[in-house]
């Protein structure tokens, strides 16, 4: 298979107005990433199943991440009183959901080719574009992940909650999530759970 | 020329066999226990085997697997009870005529097992419903779901028809239904039926 560099390449070729960034993974396993912006990410995926030198045909795994809202502290110039000082400043960058596919090539025997596309935030704007029209066994998964991260699918034949009831509000998996207090006592090493426990009996043991 | 003074034995030698009413009904009840036939998780693959030719759950009068609860006395809660599974549960329970028993199979219908601390599994399913005989295991082998089955033989066949102890079902004013919890907006509501369980005391750190 070519490089992620080369597919880039490639893709930015045959959907111009594409956004497509390759991120990089620093770890050893260096399973680097091609990031394509909402807008075109239908017609990219199009072009990787169908390009007769990729035939990215099979979708092997959908996943999501969920990216919380983080401060960063910035060192910025500002003028107090007349003079220039560097005044260190903190900066709230929001949060965003991200969903990362993984590709492979039954015919052409490669892979896999990580495809990744991010919502504009964690709350309002959490839509993306369902991927099951170009790959059928994504159906399932984005049905996972509309559950458990709250990432809404456009276009997605039966976009219902999968693994929790409906009419539940939470999404588990994201990282704020609250699980429900019914910690009771057992004999474990873990002192979390015990304070969690003690806590629950003090307040009478109601929820 | 002595002969034995013992009656029953007497009776015995000529075929003659004396016993109690209370013994005579639990001994035909205890032989008989049609268990309810649903399964949860990998569990239900050993209660499966324990019913086939190695094992031969049949040999205790328990291979008659019902598909509808109003057949069936034995309940066998044989895996992981999930929050969206809870409520169809209590529901089969209270379908079920009485009297009927519960065998909690394996560690995630006992507690929750490994996944006690996550979102979505009971944490126990002696929360909503009585439990007469729970088996640890993470499955458990088929060897002790059978010796769970003999505990609860031997349960029946020591249960009085009179008196203060007598038994859930010869009560007329003892529940035979319980509560059927609802999916709320974050987790089953109310979270456990405290007139069957309640949780146990944190003791204090010596």
């Amino acid at each position: 298979m070519e490089t992620l560099e080369q597919i880039r390449a490639r893709v930015v070729a045959a959907c111009p107005e594409a956004v497509v960034d390759l991120v990089l993974n620093a770890s050893p396993s260096a399973q680097h990433s091609l990031r394509v912006d909402r807008e075109h990410v239908a017609g990219v995926a199009l072009f990787l199943r169908d390009d007769p030198g990729l035939r990215l045909d099979y979708c092997s795994n959908v996943t999501g991440i969920d990216w919380p809202d983080r401060t960063e502290k910035v060192k910025v110039k500002r003028t107090v009183e007349g003079v220039e000082k560097e005044v260190e400043e903190t900066r709230t960058i929001p949060g965003f959901l991200e969903v990362v596919y993984h590709l492979y090539s039954i015919a052409l025997k490669h892979g896999p080719v990580i495809l990744r596309v991010r919502t504009i935030d964690r709350l309002q704007e959490v839509a993306v574009p369902s991927l099951t029209p170009v790959w059928r066994g994504c159906e399932l998964q984005e049905r996972e992940i509309y559950d458990l991260f709250g990432v809404h699918f456009d276009g997605h034949p039966d976009l219902r909650r999968l693994l929790m009831w409906e009419g539940f509000k939470d999404h588990p998996m994201r990282k704020d999530y609250v699980d429900p207090d019914d910690y009771e006592y057992e004999p474990t090493p873990h002192d979390r759970v015990l304070e969690r426990a003690k806590a629950w009996q003090d307040r009478g043991g109601v929820v | 020329m002595s002969r034995s003074l013992n009656p029953t034995s007497d009776l015995r030698a000529q075929g003659v066999v004396v016993t109690s009413i209370q013994d005579f009904y639990n001994w035909g009840r205890k032989n008989s226990v049609w268990p309810l036939q649903f399964g949860l998780a990998c569990c239900a693959i050993e209660m499966i085997a324990s019913t086939m030719a190695r094992y031969d759950m049949a040999r205790f009068g328990s291979e008659v697997f019902r598909p509808s609860p109003r057949q069936a006395d034995l309940m066998i809660v044989s895996g992981t009870v999930t929050k969206k599974m809870v409520p169809q549960i209590v529901r089969l329970y209270n379908q079920m005529a009485e009297p009927k028993y519960v065998i909690a199979m394996g560690a995630c219908a006992i507690s929750g097992g490994p996944f006690k601390q996550g979102y979505n599994v009971l944490k126990g399913i002696d929360r909503y419903i009585p439990v007469d005989v729970h088996i640890p295991g993470c499955p458990p082998r088929p060897e002790a779901l059978i010796h769970a089955l003999m505990t609860l033989q031997e349960k029946i066949g020591n249960q009085q028809l009179t008196g203060e102890s007598r038994p859930r079902h010869l009560r007329a004013n003892a529940p035979s239904e319980f509560l059927i919890p609802v999916q709320g907006p974050h987790d089953v509501e109310p979270p456990f039926n405290p007139d069957v369980w309640n949780a146990p005391k944190v003791p204090a750190r010596g």
